[in-house]
């Protein structure tokens, strides 16, 4: 059992959790994530870790509730425990001094560029932060990656707070304007990163995305979140979740992340039933965020 | 000292016990089965396992306990059966074999004591894993076991996986007065036993009771911890203070065959299908909340020959499928799955497709798997394995209509551990180097065994290189040479 230390709404439906998992924050790096099951029958999921404080024991992980497991992970409160987390997974990031790294970040994906960034900038890198949300109460972490940023630039989809547009206008102008980049780090969901890469492909500019798909065990043992790179098959769990964002088939990606849409909209209806029965309410309509529940879609 | 003859307790004649016939496993019917995950086989009765026990020859020369990977004292255990000295024959076992109740049933006997069972030259051979079955089930049952007593050495050991190979050297150590943890990456005990092997073969209550004898023993267990990533053997003997390590993490990584549409949905590798079905009941879909693809009334195939391809497709049958196939390169001959599990899976109706392979998994253009493109095969030379090479067949190509393929055509060393141990020799397959006597690596106090140093094998195997690592370790521990 892991017990929540604290937990608080950052913004509607992305709520933070400080976790007690001495092992894990001592181990952690930027770039790696936690798989984590909330009870006996729960599912296995991947989720972000957004801080480590070694001394604490604690380790930051920020979810968005999408569908059944991250609905009930959010309702969980300050004092409750999670079942099992597991981690810290995944190879970290390479931190290195490149010179101008551009990290963008997008809706929760942002949780996680976030130590990236920092890491970025310890290592002498001079880092433009670029992060995106649908609207002005989903911007999160903003006082965060202003402190680890020489710059930072924030869009809203429907301009509600800072610049409207996507987190892509921001890197065209930057690289319209002919700034030095020498890396680009892109967390968010499969479109944007795709987007970044398109764009960044034409300029020969390295760039890094961190990839989300489907997960159980986290470990390589079974091949489920292998994703296509240069044509390969890999698994995201073992030889990622990073990869040379060039060589990523996104097409791939989003058809594997649909694959279990159905059951995961039935589940999260069925979810939806028990809480309202139990507030004794009428059953609400499925959420619009649950016919995207992909487990895939957390990190 | 004169010697003394043993008087036999054996009612049964000598020159007689070959003409009793071998009992027969009580076992579900097949179309009962087939639809449901309880256990196919039901095991003996008091009756049948004494009657079945009295054909044993009670050679001098024991070659069944010879080809035993853990060295089980089969005429004396089968003797105390005979004598109906239940509990006792099960405390016999559990000199060399902590997890009978496992063993008898997932053993390939055929392959070890009952190959070389005397009675096997002329009749069939002794059920030696169904007597180790019965008692460790009555044993159970009565709810009774001797704890053995033993002086605690002080020395501290570290178990890295908690497998039938990291569990046998675990029991082992425990009762040589060691203090012992087991360190689990994922959330449940038993490796392949809890996520590999299915509940038809082998109930998950066994394992539980199993792991919590040796909870009785002492022995403690740490899950979500994945060594190499959420500490590392330095880290463990350095900063946590234990005197020695044994590494028994398996042959983790699925294999895939690399040929076009692998990635497309309905193609899973068999250790993700059976752990959403075992370790997550994913068949107990919405209760359970990990899902997986619908299966009734589908076409699903399992490609591959082995034991985990058996598990896997009749796995899928029970979970609806309308057809079940399995698709192997070679012929049945050359099949490594456990004889019993073959015809188990024959009389539940699964189609055999021998001598084809697939060489392309076919798409609906949404990314959907439609069917398999296999090729037939004829068998050509001996290769390295001694096997006959399956060799295409030119112009034999058909496709099989499919919404589910299963690759089940083996593993790789998971190099988690490998690559953040330094010093931690491999070999050229990324399976960590260990002494086959020993069981050392090259990095002192550290051991390893089981499918991490052979490649995928079998439950009893791993349980062997775990006891025979138990022994060294003791050794090393007294001596503190290497």
């Amino acid at each position: 059992m892991f017990k929540i230390i604290h937990a608080q709404f950052l913004a509607p439906g992305i709520k933070r959790f400080v976790i007690e998992a001495p092992r894990i924050a001592r181990k952690q790096k930027p770039g790696q994530f936690v798989i984590l099951r909330i009870y006996e029958e729960g599912e296995r999921i991947p989720v972000t870790i957004e801080n480590s404080d070694p001394e604490r024991g604690t380790v930051n992980i920020v979810v968005q509730s999408v569908g059944k497991t991250t609905h009930l992970l959010n309702s969980l409160n300050t004092g409750d425990s999670i079942l099992d987390v597991v981690g810290p997974l995944g190879k970290p990031s390479e931190i290195a001094n490149y010179g101008t790294a551009v990290v963008v970040g997008g809706g929760v994906g942002t949780a996680m560029a976030y130590p990236t960034a920092a890491a970025l900038k310890r290592a002498g890198n001079r880092v433009i932060s670029i992060v995106g949300a649908r609207n002005k109460e989903l911007v999160i972490l903003e006082d965060e990656m202003r402190a680890v940023s020489d710059v930072l630039m924030i869009t809203t989809d429907d301009g509600s707070y800072a610049d409207k547009g996507f987190v892509t206008d921001k890197l065209r102008q930057l690289i319209q304007n002919g700034a030095r980049i020498d890396l680009v780090v892109a967390v968010g969901p499969i479109v944007m990163m795709k987007a970044v890469a398109d764009m960044t492909r034409p300029e020969k500019i390295h760039t890094v995305v961190s990839l989300n798909p489907i997960m159980i065990d986290g470990t390589g043992m079974c091949g489920g979140c292998r994703v296509l790179v240069d044509g390969k098959s890999q698994f995201a769990c073992v030889d990622g979740p990073e990869f040379d964002a060039h060589n990523v088939d996104f097409a791939v990606l989003v058809q594997r992340n649909s694959m279990y849409r159905d059951a995961e909209q039935k589940s999260m209806a069925e979810y939806q039933r028990a809480v309202s029965a139990k507030a004794g309410e009428p059953a609400a309509e499925p959420c619009v965020a649950a016919s995207s529940g992909v487990q895939g879609e957390q990190r | 000292m004169s010697p003394t003859v043993k008087k036999s307790l054996n009612p049964v004649p000598i020159k007689d016990r070959m003409k009793v016939p071998r009992q027969a496993m009580p076992e579900q019917a097949p179309q009962e089965r087939a639809h449901n995950f309880t256990e196919v086989n039901l095991g003996y009765s008091e009756e049948l396992a004494q009657r079945e026990a009295q054909r044993c020859l009670e050679c001098a020369k024991a070659t069944c306990t010879e080809n035993c990977p853990v060295g089980v004292k089969v005429t004396e255990f089968v003797e105390l059966i005979v004598a109906g000295k239940f509990l006792e024959a099960a405390a016999k076992i559990r000199e060399d074999n902590v997890l009978p109740a496992i063993t008898g049933r997932v053993c390939p006997q055929e392959d070890h004591c009952e190959g070389k069972c005397l009675l096997g030259k002329k009749v069939k051979p002794l059920g030696i894993g169904y007597l180790e079955r019965f008692v460790a089930d009555y044993e159970q049952r009565m709810g009774k076991h001797v704890l053995p007593s033993v002086q605690p050495t002080g020395k501290k050991v570290a178990v890295v996986g908690s497998g039938p190979s990291g569990l046998t050297c675990a029991g082992d150590l425990i009762q040589r007065g060691h203090k012992v943890r087991v360190f689990e990456a994922l959330h449940e005990l038993g490796g392949v036993l809890v996520y590999g092997i299915p509940e038809f073969r082998l109930p998950k209550q066994i394992i539980r009771e199993q792991l919590d004898y040796m909870r009785e023993m002492g022995v403690e267990f740490e899950t979500d911890v994945v060594v190499g990533r959420t500490i590392t053997i330095d880290e463990l003997m350095h900063e946590e203070g234990y005197d020695a390590v044994y590494i028994g993490t398996g042959a983790g990584l699925p294999q895939f065959m690399g040929i076009p549409g692998e990635h497309l949905n309905g193609v899973y590798s068999a250790n993700e299908f059976l752990t959403r079905i075992n370790l997550m009941k994913a068949y107990k879909f919405p209760v359970y909340d990990e899902p997986m693809l619908n299966l009734q009334g589908k076409n699903v195939a399992v490609i591959g020959g082995g034991n985990t391809a058996l598990d896997a497709i009749r796995s899928a049958l029970r979970l609806g499928a309308g057809h079940a196939y399995v698709i192997y390169r070679r012929s049945e001959a050359e099949m490594p799955a456990r004889i019993e599990e073959v015809h188990h899976a024959q009389q539940e109706g699964i189609d055999f497709h021998m001598l084809t392979a697939p060489v392309e998994f076919l798409s609906d253009g949404k990314g959907w798997l439609t069917g398999a493109r296999c090729v037939r095969m004829e068998l050509g030379e001996p290769d390295s394995s001694g096997r006959r090479r399956p060799v295409p067949i030119a112009g034999s190509e058909f496709d099989l209509p499919l919404s589910v393929a299963i690759m089940a055509i083996g593993t790789t060393a998971n190099p988690i551990v490998q690559t953040t141990t330094p010093g931690l020799g491999t070999n050229k397959r990324g399976y960590i180097q260990a002494s086959e006597e020993t069981q050392r690596t090259t990095r002192k106090g550290v051991f390893a065994g089981g499918d991490i140093v052979t490649g995928a094998a079998t439950v009893i195997l791993a349980m062997g290189a775990g006891r025979r690592a138990a022994k060294s370790i003791n050794e090393y521990l007294a001596t503190g040479e290497w």
